[in-house]
């Protein structure tokens, strides 16, 4: 899944007047297409950039297992169980990479878990919604991950090393996210009169959720010049939405559903489809926690970091004691 | 609370490569940073042989020194076979 780049802290990187030698050779390197790597020199701010971007994605991936998790137990089949559960594997595989990346840049990993679980740092408002109905798992695939794609290819040419390389592995998985999605879609809407109401329904809940995860109007990203600079970021907010919707429609169409939106409809000049002004006070007030699930979704991360602690020491002792008793043999 | 330390695992392929930098993954000892790494690098029958070492363990060139390190053999180019013309008439060589 992915991140939303909605800052934490306000203040906005500082330009200084005149770049120093060393950031305008920094510069230089990723005009050039070089990719930056963790022991290279980089900018503070473009390390900090970096770190919050880089956990605020993965704590993404991590939170995102959540909703889906809801139904593993209730998947309407044994072989949509195994697919759901081997979706879910892949979520919790996409955070380990991402973690991996931001930690190449100075961050511990427990500090990082330590910011979302105190709060500070944020992941993608979508996994605040709670999932109802098995066609929520068709509508997150097809849609969410849908979503995360068109915001993740690009990212695989982003200038961080580690960052892009994690991006490539979770490319390459992503696409069978979406997919899983879209057949569940495709099952619920060729089914019984009930079946189809039920994915139109998710349709109507997932789908402005699903346009605000490009996050802000392009009009208010006030950080984004400086990031694709640093080309960090590659595509604006509302280049990828539009993209996202141009894609998707079609999608619905062949479903025989319809977007839940009276505004949206080809425009034949642009080729483009418009469409309506998203709630952005509903976003706003998702992202500073108080969504539906906002509260649930921390808690259960929490609970699952405090509960686990036993473990995680009793393994760390047990692989003390050990190579203790094989250094004194 | 200690963290568990840092591996970087390599993985070898299906096609008889060497094995690979994939990434890597925290885990309290070797034989659970394997089973880990099987769970978190070959979900879909990415490789046939996992090597785990602590990140700890690696000694790394230092991106300063890359001038020294590497100009020697920006120099040497007739280590490369292209740099010598061998006429047509030769044939295939």
């Amino acid at each position: 899944m992915y991140t939303q780049d909605v800052r934490t802290d306000s203040k906005p990187v500082e330009r200084r007047a005149a770049p120093t030698p060393e950031e305008q050779a920094f510069q230089a390197r990723i005009d050039a297409d070089i990719r930056v790597e963790p022991k290279d020199w980089m900018p503070e701010a473009y390390r900090k950039t970096l770190i919050r971007q880089i956990s605020q994605h993965a704590h993404s991936e991590v939170v995102g297992q959540l909703p889906e998790g809801n139904w593993i137990t209730r998947a309407p089949t044994l072989e949509r169980k195994a697919i759901l559960l081997a979706k879910v594997q892949d979520e919790a595989g996409h955070g380990l990479y991402l973690y991996c990346a931001a930690e190449t840049l100075g961050i511990t990993r427990d500090q990082m878990y330590e910011q979302l679980h105190s709060g500070k740092a944020k992941y993608s408002s979508i996994f605040n919604y709670p999932t109802l109905t098995w066609a929520d798992i068709g509508a997150i695939g097809w849609l969410v991950d849908g979503a995360a794609i068109m915001n993740q290819v690009p990212l695989q040419r982003c200038s961080y090393g580690p960052y892009a390389r994690a991006m490539v592995r979770i490319c390459k998985e992503e696409s069978f996210h979406q997919r899983q999605g879209y057949d569940i879609m495709m099952k619920l809407a060729q089914g019984s009169e009930a079946q189809k109401a039920m994915a139109q329904d998710a349709l109507n809940r997932w789908w402005w959720p699903s346009l605000a995860m490009f996050g802000p109007p392009d009009a208010e990203s006030v950080h984004s010049a400086q990031s694709m600079a640093w080309k960090v970021k590659l595509n604006s907010n509302d280049e990828l939405r539009q993209k996202f919707v141009d894609q998707t429609v079609p999608q619905a169409d062949y479903l025989g559903l319809s977007v839940p939106d009276p505004k949206c409809k080809l425009n034949e000049e642009t080729g483009h489809y418009d469409f309506g002004e998203l709630d952005w006070d509903e976003f706003y007030q998702v992202v500073r926690g108080n969504g539906p699930c906002n509260k649930e979704r921390l808690a259960a991360r929490v609970d699952a970091w405090e509960d686990g602690a036993w473990f995680r020491d009793g393994l760390m002792a047990y692989a003390d004691k050990r190579s203790a008793r094989s250094a004194a043999e | 609370m200690n963290e568990w330390p840092l591996w970087e695992v390599f993985i070898r392929g299906q096609h008889g490569m060497s094995h690979r930098h994939v990434g890597s993954l925290h885990a309290p000892d070797a034989e659970m940073a394997v089973n880990a790494a099987r769970d978190v690098y070959t979900r879909r029958n990415e490789g046939v042989s996992i090597w785990v070492v602590r990140a700890a363990d690696i000694t790394a060139s230092a991106p300063g020194k890359k001038g020294p390190l590497f100009e020697p053999s920006n120099a040497k180019v007739y280590r490369h076979p292209t740099f010598f013309d061998i006429p047509d008439d030769v044939g295939a060589m």
